[in-house]
């Protein structure tokens, strides 16, 4: 039942499906097929042509990992029809323009690469291209606009040379020569003082963590001192040069950048991760040196290939094996670089960390015989360099590597890593030991953790995540309110309503106060204890059992937790409770602030709580404060989202009624319609700003306590002579950049009041260190 | 700030085919025969599902440890433990309920064929759960496949019930 209608869209998805699939494994070479496929398309020119260009432009944004394949065939096609080239390439600039007006940076990187190669197929004359370079590097000439933006306009300057370096540099050696010194110029005065914030490792050895444009110009230095050979990149168009030679260029249309806006947010500075270099694989092929340019190009098209394929597992683990110069570099090497290096991206993974957890899974079943030896030694390498990697970094580490072992029996030759068990249990490598155990344990069970470690370990086995209820024992009868417990825990068991609960309560007296106030609920500390820690018990067996609990005596804990005490201290008895069980304290609060028994402030002032001093470096802590945050985000965005939608309604609803012919009352179509609708966007409305106000306050409450805290450290430390530089500074300092890092945009609104209320000059320069260094990064 | 609308207005482009491939989070060939509703009713339900239906759990598996690995695609509702009907006790199987349908997408791309207690489980869309579904729908009590399967799994009772009455 094939209409005609549907066909062009047949043809379509064939042209598509063929230019896509051009350069996959063929029995043919590539050239041939590249061949094949310009006739094909030189033919359908006529009839397809705006699709083909399509297709084309697209797959030079979207397929950078096969760059060189599209612009030997764009090459062909323009030796064939002269004009249909020069379509091509204003179609190109028009997607680049519109690229950089929505800050599609990464994308638009691509374009500028593409359209230089296409240099080397002879479509764009190198002249014109050189021009269009300088206008990029002029960029950096401009006034009173972020440095992230000349950064770009060098990036996508530089990243293209390992393409068309040599080309350019032939034909406009002068020009070039200027234009690269114009970059030596603008890279030694631009600032870097966001670089420390973005680094996986303080230490510069074994590798230094570069700043990103610094790494590319030593490359790019490298290149040029190597007169601009450069062997790794894949060109098809070399085997096509007597035809391509033969074709007419066309000339790129200036091009001026467009001019930043307010709108414009340009991609954030990186440092690039190196964890190996030629003296990790002794056996195979050399992998390229940091500062060759081979590095990059290897680098960057892994990168690309994860970007395209990250939704597929099993597609991007064959993708990224079957990279050309297989047996050229040590590439499994590489692709655990590059994968690490995404993992511990800073401030954010690309894409979702167990994505990467699953990845590696899958290589390891595609090469069972090599690639998981590069893992363990990549692990290796992690655990010998813990002392100086950023807190954020390992807490990833930590969730990879305890996943990864849950797929893999476990198996660990932790004895390798006895060396910690000698060391303060606060450094790096037994507190990385302790939190991958206990997070093993979560994924598996109590017994099984004890049972794969040597003995020896027991010191940094979890603790049995059993509830501790502290009016268990007949012992316990002196304590206060142990009768109202026992009175609780049998009415519970009995199905007792709120109510009942409520007068069973009202026999617990209030430590806090001198007279018996049976009125109001003002905050009772004990009863609050008493209640919650026989609730929680009794409710211990499963989370299920826990969450029930609290749904069914939701009114109970509203009004014992109304006040701001109140919220505080069932944090507090919940972490009496259930200090074993981290994971049951996470799932719990998180419980509490969805049913809005605590609120998000509650939360953070309990983790900066003196009662929690102890486990203030412990990853579940930031797990939670970070859960908490997110929360209070998401619930930002879906009233704004609500309010946005009403809006919308209401528009619609108006467009409505003035397109009606006036059949209708005035009356009966605007304010009884209106009406409720208005009302609604007034409370919407209301209730954003009240949101938002709560969403800044939680900020500012903990940037307040770091403050406080780290203040007090520092001049503990100062006046006692020590170190400031213990690990549990390193913790907290890098747990405050985390907070930045990990909400910038958000925090990007509040910079004022930041400035003006907390980090002030006034301020330790260790801490107001870390706001400039966030600063920095949009700057 | 941003240019999320501009993406969607994008230029000459939009995306390509073989980009958009997501195999993982695509609904597969089952479909639950008791299922009240037409089928394009079940197929709408689970296209916007945010619950998931995961399989070949050990009958010793916690909904802790099911709570910590689903938590690596985004923040769980609720995780639904499936019993034995007879024994009301777990007979390998749950549901995974998720705030948001890209955090269950997720968990169908990266959870889905990974081990948990060293089994390699399965996740599958599920259309929504509704009381009563928590229990298996095999004769004994548990669920059909361990009815009449033929090997010994020590996670999941030993032998299928039909060779244990041999």
């Amino acid at each position: 039942k094939r209409r005609r209608t549907s066909e062009p869209s047949e043809i379509e998805e064939r042209l598509e499906s063929l230019i896509c699939r051009v350069g996959e494994k063929s029995n043919s070479s590539l050239e041939s097929n590249l061949e094949g496929l310009a006739g094909v398309l030189e033919a359908d020119l006529p009839n397809y042509k705006s699709k083909i260009l399509r297709i084309l432009c697209t797959v030079a944004r979207l397929l950078p990992e096969k760059l060189t394949v599209y612009t030997t065939l764009v090459g062909l096609l323009n030796a064939r029809n002269y004009n249909f080239g020069g379509e091509f390439v204003e179609a190109m600039i028009r997607q680049l323009k519109e690229c950089l007006k929505v800050n599609m940076y990464n994308e638009a990187v691509h374009l500028v690469r593409f359209l230089s190669d296409l240099v080397n197929c002879h479509v764009i004359a190198a002249p014109s291209m050189v021009a269009m370079f300088e206008n990029f590097v002029s960029v950096t000439q401009e006034e009173d606009v972020p440095q992230v933006r000349c950064d770009w306009y060098m990036f996508a300057f530089l990243s293209s040379l390992p393409w068309v370096g040599k080309e350019l540099y032939e034909k406009k050696d002068a020009e070039m020569d200027r234009l690269l010194s114009q970059t030596e110029s603008y890279l030694k005065r631009r600032q870097k003082i966001h670089v420390p914030m973005l680094q996986v490792w303080t230490a510069d050895k074994p590798h230094p963590q570069e700043e990103y444009l610094d790494c590319l110009w030593s490359q790019i230095q490298k290149l040029k001192k190597d007169r601009w050979q450069e062997r790794h990149i894949l060109r098809p168009y070399l085997a096509f040069d007597s035809i391509l030679c033969e074709a007419l260029q066309h000339n790129l249309p200036p091009f001026t950048p467009p001019p930043h806006t307010e709108d414009s947010v340009y991609p954030m500075p990186r440092v690039i991760f190196r964890m190996f270099d030629y003296t990790d694989d002794p056996e195979g092929p050399v992998m390229p040196g940091s500062h060759s340019v081979e590095r990059f190009v290897i680098e960057e098209n892994l990168h690309c290939i994860i970007k395209s394929h990250w939704k597929e597992r099993k597609t991007c683990a064959a993708q990224l094996l079957s990279y050309p110069g297989n047996n050229k570099i040590p590439l499994n090497y590489h692709i655990v670089e590059v994968i690490f290096a995404e993992l511990f991206q800073l401030p954010s993974p690309p894409h979702i960390e167990v994505m990467y957890t699953t990845l590696l899974i899958e290589l390891c079943k595609l090469q069972p015989g090599s690639l998981p030896q590069v893992l363990a030694q990549a692990t290796e390498m992690l655990y010998m360099r813990l002392d100086t990697m950023n807190t954020t970094c390992v807490d990833r580490f930590i969730n990879w590597f305890s996943h990864h072992l849950s797929n893999f029996q476990f198996r660990w030759s932790w004895e390798d890593w006895s060396d910690c068990l000698t060391q303060d249990l606060e450094k790096p490598k037994p507190k990385f030991v302790r939190e991958v155990l206990e997070k093993c344990m979560r994924l598996s069970y109590h017994q099984r953790i004890i049972d794969i470690v040597p003995a020896s370990f027991s010191v940094l086995s979890p603790a049995n995540p059993v509830c501790v209820y502290k009016y268990g024992d007949e012992s316990n009868r002196s304590l206060p309110g142990y009768t109202v417990a026992l009175c609780l825990t049998i009415a519970i068991k009995n199905k007792a309503s709120n109510d009942e609960i409520f007068s069973i309560l009202k026999d617990v007296p209030n430590p806090n106060q001198d007279d018996d106030d049976d009125e109001g609920f003002t905050f009772n500390p004990l009863k609050i204890e008493v209640f919650v820690q026989t609730l929680l018990h009794l409710a211990a067996k499963s989370f299920s059992h826990s969450f029930s609990a609290l749904a069914k005596f939701h009114e109970v804990f509203k009004t014992l937790a109304e006040s701001d005490e109140g919220k505080l201290h069932v944090l507090r008895v919940v972490y009496e409770v259930w200090k074993n069980h981290p994971q049951m304290i996470a799932v719990l609060v998180d419980k509490m602030i969805r049913t809005q028994i605590v609120d998000c402030a509650a939360v953070a002032n309990w983790i900066f709580s003196s009662e929690l001093a102890h486990d203030f470096t412990r990853f579940y802590i930031w797990e939670i404060l970070h859960s908490t945050i997110r929360k209070m985000n998401k619930h930002v965005l879906k009233i704004h989202k609500e309010l946005e939608e009403t809006k919308a309604r209401l528009a619609r609803q108006h467009k409505r009624r003035d397109s009606d012919d006036d059949d209708d009352d005035d009356d009966r179509s605007s304010d009884r319609e209106d009406g409720p609708l208005e009302e609604q966007i007034e409370r919407l409305q209301e209730k954003v700003e009240s949101a938002q106000s709560e969403q800044k306050n939680l900020f500012l409450v903990i940037f307040q306590r770091f403050i406080m805290l780290l203040t007090e450290h520092l001049v503990r430390c100062e006046t006692g002579g020590i170190d400031v530089f213990t690990p549990w500074y390193k913790s907290c300092i890098e747990r405050l950049q985390q907070i930045f890092l990990q909400h910038h945009q958000i925090i990007q609104q509040y910079m004022v009041t930041l400035e003006n209320l907390l980090f002030t000059a006034e301020l330790d320069h260790h801490i107001l260190a870390v706001f400039q260094q966030f600063c920095a990064l949009q700057a | 700030r941003e240019a999320a609308g501009g993406r969607a207005a994008m230029c000459s482009g939009g995306t390509l085919s073989i980009l958009r491939s997501d195999s993982y989070a695509d609904l597969s060939q089952y479909r639950d025969q008791h299922f009240r509703g037409t089928r394009y009713d079940q197929e709408r339900l689970l296209r916007k599902s945010c619950t998931l239906y995961v399989g070949n759990l050990s009958f010793y598996t916690t909904e802790e440890q099911i709570h910590e690995l689903f938590g690596k695609s985004g923040d769980i509702k609720k995780v639904i433990m499936g019993l034995d009907k007879v024994k009301k006790t777990a007979c390998g199987f749950c549901f995974v309920e998720y705030y948001a349908r890209g955090d269950a997408e997720n968990a169908m791309r990266y959870i889905n064929g990974t081990r948990l207690d060293d089994r390699i489980i399965r996740t599958d869309w599920d259309a929504g759960f509704k009381e009563g579904r928590q229990y298996g729908r095999g004769r004994s009590g548990g669920q059909v496949r361990d009815e009449y399967r033929q090997d010994y799994d020590a996670g999941r009772g030993g032998y299928g019930k039909t060779v244990q009455c041999q």
